[in-house]
């Protein structure tokens, strides 16, 4: 176990290292930071004085040195627009967008689990195909197809609620429905096949022919069971959730790391993008990791990896 | 509606048994859409760049427009059906060379590592991992505004889309074909790697390579259509489905139809590749999920 830890942890620290260097190098060669900041015209000793003090005029390799240094005294790098700390500004969108990000993922589980569950234990019903239509069809509506058709409706006609912004917490009704139903969607088809299955096992008829009550099977023999794909899934999504936003908040003009990652994308700002790319990676390999550990956790029979 | 339910009911894998009835609406649709797409330069009635400054913003037929531009115009009296075929033409065809590139490239490494083993097969699950880290969306931002914007780049980026899947689906098919007694064989008869691979392993794996692809192809769409809406995508003058519902974004309530009309598309088609997929699935391989 011990040794499965400690390979897990070395494997996720070496692919956050992969794609920060990946980025690095990428960012690095595709635009000159000093000709995109100073400007297409500035004088050659304005530029070079420029790339002086950014440290620009190193060999590539020394700046990912110092850049790596950096990160692990804390430095994520200032912006190469007003020369801020970069750290604070993504932090402070990243609260942003967890505040519609969080709802959201809570009501698609919640959703999203009891239709799955739901659709299951009605099998090969009308009802069951009714919500497995449901899902295929959220499932299959773009964010930002499902969000400006929300807009269209309950702010353009109806005018229930504002179009876009941030203002109030009615400005989030409409993403966190947006967000959530495409999560519900996929968790209702992973629920619904993982109950299925879990149903079809030899223990299930062991238990349901000793004379367990039926509603003793479900809850005490076929859930947990069943639970272990599931809470993968929404594992990889807890993981998603910093840059699962991007369209959505574009769709409603919302104030997060999705707008953030766009207009610095927009600027070039290569410090920004540098730090979201970061935090966004070291999410997902954390979310990951903490997934793997959890299959041991809740599945004894994967003790020793899922390699 | 009941075509659906007919769809997902159909689900043991007996053999000949008919195809339900969603499944041959959705081939439909695929292949209506495939037609509109080859034949958009005849089907389309005006160019997609004419404009109609007397025409502008006319609502679609049944909603007070003329005939003369069935689905209604844009702000500079663009005829929105034509834009609507050439779109379809354009999506189409990006997410088709995107998924056989991102299927080859996939396939191959998948393979590689399969061949390899040892430090190979090391550095591409370490890849894998990488890819699997990085949101596609992040990914696409970020090089599509720094590297400036052509059709090719798109195409290659979205390829990037899915193929670690298709790498990790390769790998374990070709792990698991190699110890099966038909290569053992082919290999002790002395054949080269291109005679066992090409000749032997792909026949015997491109069923479910071919579901892999098939279940990637509507989220390349969709990924698209997304980049597209942000305004990163397909660049203007030409056009995409994505394209026009973040340009038709503006008109939202003086003009919805713009949007709207390619929304439908975008989800029917999207919907209709899911669901040939879906049955493709449970027919040749009801073993990837």
């Amino acid at each position: 176990m011990l040794l499965f830890a400690t390979k897990r942890v070395a494997r996720a620290i070496l692919t956050v290292l992969i794609v920060v260097g990946c980025a690095f190098a990428a960012l690095r060669l595709s635009s000159d930071p000093a000709l995109v900041v100073l400007g297409p015209d500035a004088p050659p000793s304005a530029v070079a004085a420029f790339r002086a003090a950014w440290g620009l005029d190193q060999p590539l390799w020394q700046q990912f040195f110092y850049y790596i240094a950096g990160l692990l005294r804390g430095e994520f790098g200032r912006s190469l627009l007003n020369g801020a700390d970069v750290l604070p500004l993504v932090g402070s969108r990243v609260l942003v967008t967890l505040e519609i990000m969080i709802p959201a993922l809570a009501i698609g589980i919640l959703v999203g689990v009891s239709a799955g569950a739901y659709a299951a234990l009605r099998h090969n019903t009308p009802k069951d195909r009714l919500v497995m239509m449901g899902a295929v069809a959220g499932f299959t509506v773009p964010h930002f197809v499902l969000g400006l058709v929300l807009v269209l409706i309950f702010a353009v006609h109806l005018g229930w609620l504002p179009s876009g912004g941030n203002d109030s917490w009615r400005s989030a009704i409409l993403p966190v429905v947006t967000l959530s139903t495409g999560w519900a969607a996929v968790l209702a088809r992973f629920t619904r096949s993982s109950v299925v299955e879990v149903l079809g096992q030899p223990y299930i008829r062991t238990a349901s022919a000793k004379g367990l009550l039926w509603r003793a099977v479900i809850i005490r023999h076929a859930l947990p069971n069943a639970a272990i794909p599931v809470v993968t899934t929404i594992g990889f999504m807890v993981g998603g959730l910093l840059a699962g936003a991007v369209v959505t908040e574009s769709v409603f003009s919302w104030p997060g790391l999705g707008q953030l990652i766009v207009t610095s994308v927009a600027a070039r700002d290569v410090a920004v993008v540098q730090c979201v790319l970061l935090l966004v990676a070291t999410a997902m390999v954390l979310s990951n990791m903490t997934v793997d550990f959890l299959y041991t956790l809740l599945d004894p029979r994967l003790r020793g990896g899922r390699h | 509606m009941t075509e659906l339910a007919s769809a997902s009911a159909a689900r043991p894998a007996t053999r000949r048994r008919p195809i339900p009835r969603g499944v041959v609406l959705a081939f439909g649709w695929i292949l209506l859409m495939i037609l509109v797409g080859a034949f958009a330069d005849v089907l389309r009635p005006y160019s997609i760049t004419a404009l109609d400054l007397s025409a502008r913003l006319t609502p679609p037929i049944g909603f007070g427009g003329p005939i003369t531009h069935p689905l209604g115009t844009d702000e500079l009296g663009r005829d929105v059906l034509s834009r609507l075929i050439v779109s379809i033409r354009v999506s189409l065809l990006i997410a088709f060379g995107a998924t056989v590139l991102g299927v080859f490239l996939g396939g191959t490494l998948g393979l590689v590592a399969a061949h390899f083993r040892g430090l190979i097969e090391q550095i591409v699950l370490m890849l894998i991992d990488a890819q699997a880290a990085l949101p596609f969306i992040i990914l696409a931002l970020s090089v599509l505004a720094f590297f400036g914007n052509s059709l090719a780049l798109l195409i290659a980026l979205l390829a990037l889309y899915g193929w670690e899947r298709h790498a990790r689906v390769a790998r374990g098919l070709a792990l698991a074909a190699s110890t099966q007694g038909y290569m053992l064989a082919v290999r002790q008869l002395g054949a080269g790697p291109w005679r066992l691979y090409v000749h032997h392993m792909l026949p015997n794996i491109s069923a479910t390579m071919i579901v892999s692809a098939t279940l990637a192809f509507p989220e390349i769409i969709l990924a698209e259509s997304g980049l597209s809406f942000l305004g990163l995508g397909v660049q203007p003058p030409m056009t995409s489905l994505g394209n026009m519902v973040g340009y038709g974004r503006g008109y939202i309530s003086s003009a919805p139809w713009i949007l709207l009309f390619p929304s439908i598309v975008i989800v029917i088609t999207t919907l209709a590749i899911s669901i040939t997929g879906d049955w493709l699935r449970d027919r040749l391989d009801p073993t990837v999920s």
